[in-house]
């Protein structure tokens, strides 16, 4: 979780991620940040976020994030 | 598309007001079949000859579902039944052996129905570049053109119906069993005109319920309705005319005059297709069928990603689902990406493989507005200045960092000037007949100091008279009020709060503007939607 939460503080250092819920629905996150984090968690995770996984729902906060990864390591 | 069953035509009045009556009268559970079948009606009437490729599509998808369907049932049949015995090796294996089993009838399905447009809306643009390439390099042989006509929406059904064959491969909601249901989905004929590209999941629980008549629905969508007649009809229609002059005979029209063709043309799109939309969410919303909207105030974006959020939604977010994401974390490009980064470096490393991507939706989102240069490179175009916005970035932040304007009113102004100015220059591509005139134009705007003849009464003969001008001029103060009021909720809700007198009057205002100032009669063209044409 620190690790991500380190990836996603370089793409916007001024977000608070351990506490904001709403990263795609108020837009703080763009497709091309999207693109950006899977490809960094791919290398960096060793796991490949499918695009029927790109939804808001995995993508608006943090902690999401990391249960999506989480989720497809269990499932590889 | 006949001309017999344009949105503004009096036969589509008489249609949609057969169909409201009907619609209400019979009992509910059978209204998405009459649904159904007034779309075939409105299909024929538009061209009978066009009904095989919608149905092509509709019976194509339907088996292609129901084969995918089928092997998610299988698969979980199949694991349920040997949960104990499985290891997760084997379990990995055959859900794998499954996943490619659905991808080739996904794979037939998106190449048959792809295949379909491909021919008819590109096949004679392939034709005249190959021709092109023969005569460049000395041969005689020139390919002779298809004769082709292309069918109503067939781009908007297409797209809308390749994304439900997606989401189903994905496993995002199950097949739709019911034939005539996916039919209606496929068909449902507000859409068919300009969009907007709808979702399976969206479209479909508001397309099959019943439906009670409500007054609010009748009311508002019929106030809708009126909204996006008022665009298409008093501005749309009436600028037009300047338009056409301006930009059909570029050769005279150069400098201050190709500015003006190139503001009067963003201001035309604008009402047009908002226009156009206003009318199929209303018609939709009599019906009470809720459509997603397709449009966000764009015009008040502050750089041309966030224009891109709010401009033609539908078809943004069906670029990004279905092909900007697949391309971006397909293995390959991820494989590629760390490539990039072990030989270029981090900061650029990660970039080179989102701005292909980038690259790649655009030309596809080019290609998909037409068969013609012009379209491509105007996609292309897009995809470059989104480029140059996020290469940009570091220089934004030192300049905020350096200014504190971020907030300050005067700012967000130029920066909604900017991002108009910018997305018209790009639209110039849409609308001269090819892109070295497209450049000419462009140019001409820097090289041809004809500004003052703006002042000298040359703007009356462009087909448009002093009244036309305060007409325009009108339209635009109401639009960018009504866009204003907007920023705080519903129009319609606020103005349902008010008294009786007050709505009364605003309505009998709008139905008399219409009927008045819209731009129907001698020296109009009662024209399709730009879209349409898409």
């Amino acid at each position: 979780m620190e690790r991500l939460i380190e990836i996603l503080e370089e793409l916007h250092p001024d977000v608070d991620f351990e506490s904001c819920e709403s990263l795609i629905d108020d837009h703080i996150l763009d497709s091309f940040d999207i693109i950006t984090l899977i490809s960094e968690i791919s290398a960096e995770f060793d796991v490949t976020i499918p695009a029927e996984e790109i939804v808001p729902e995995n993508f608006n906060s943090a902690k999401a994030l990391y249960a999506l990864i989480k989720r497809l390591s269990d499932d590889e | 598309m006949g001309d017999n069953m344009l949105f503004t035509s009096y036969s589509f009045i008489i249609f949609i007001t057969v169909l409201f009556v009907v619609y209400y009268l019979i009992p509910r559970k059978y209204q998405w079949m009459l649904l159904l079948a007034a779309n075939y009606l409105f299909y024929f009437l538009s061209g009978p000859k066009f009904l095989i490729y919608i149905m092509a599509t509709t019976v194509s998808t339907y088996f292609a579902g129901n084969k995918i369907g089928s092997l998610y049932n299988e698969q979980e049949r199949y694991l349920s039944e040997n949960k104990g015995s499985l290891s997760r090796e084997e379990k990995k294996e055959y859900k794998a052996k499954m996943k490619s089993r659905q991808w080739k009838w996904l794979l037939a399905c998106l190449l048959f129905n792809f295949g379909i447009l491909g021919v008819i809306k590109y096949a004679n643009f392939a034709i005249a570049n190959v021709n092109y390439l023969l005569q460049a390099f000395g041969s005689d042989m020139q390919l002779s053109f298809l004769k082709l006509a292309l069918p109503m929406g067939i781009s908007f059904y297409t797209f809308q119906t390749m994304g439900y064959i997606i989401d189903v491969y994905r496993g995002k909601y199950p097949n739709e069993k019911n034939i005539f249901k996916l039919a209606l989905f496929v068909s449902f004929f507000p859409q068919l005109v300009q969009g907007p590209i709808s979702r399976y999941d969206d479209l479909s629980q508001t397309l099959y319920k019943e439906h009670p008549f409500s007054y609010k629905n009748l009311s508002f969508g019929l106030q809708r309705i009126m909204w996006g007649y008022f665009k298409k009809l008093v501005i749309a229609d009436r600028i037009l005319v300047a338009v056409k002059t301006l930009i059909q005979d570029p050769e005279t029209y150069q400098g201050a005059f190709a500015l003006v063709g190139m503001l009067f043309y963003a201001f035309q799109l604008y009402a047009d297709f908002t226009g156009g939309i206003d009318i199929t969410i209303g018609i939709a919303e009599v019906l009470d069928i809720r459509l997603k909207e397709n449009f966000d105030r764009p015009y008040f974006s502050k750089n041309i990603v966030e224009y891109w959020r709010r401009w033609h939604i539908s078809m943004g977010t069906w670029f990004r689902d279905y092909l900007f994401y697949p391309i971006s974390v397909w293995k390959p490009m991820l494989n590629f990406s760390k490539f990039c980064r072990n030989t270029l470096g981090d900061a650029i490393g990660k970039r080179v493989p989102v701005y292909i991507s980038t690259l790649v939706v655009w030309f596809a989102t080019g290609l998909w507005h037409g068969a013609a240069w012009n379209f491509i490179v105007w996609g292309l175009a897009n995809g470059i200045v989104i480029i140059i916005s996020q290469e940009l970035h570091p220089f934004y932040e030192w300049f905020h960092k350096k200014f504190d304007v971020k907030n300050k009113f005067g700012f967000r102004l130029f920066q909604v000037v900017r991002t108009v100015l910018l997305m018209s220059c790009l639209r110039m591509f849409d609308c001269y007949r090819d892109v070295p005139t497209t450049f000419r134009a462009f140019w001409s705007m820097f090289t041809v100091f004809n500004y003052n003849e703006l002042f000298n009464g040359s703007l009356l003969k462009l087909g448009l008279s002093a009244a036309d001008y305060a007409v325009l001029l009108m339209g635009l103060v109401v639009l960018i009020t009504v866009s204003l009021i907007q920023r705080t909720g519903s129009v319609r809700e606020k103005l349902a709060a008010k008294p009786q007198l007050v709505r009364y009057a605003l309505y009998y205002c709008l139905i008399i503007v219409i009927i008045v100032m819209g731009a129907y009669g001698i020296g109009y063209d009662s024209s399709q939607f730009i879209y349409n044409q898409f």
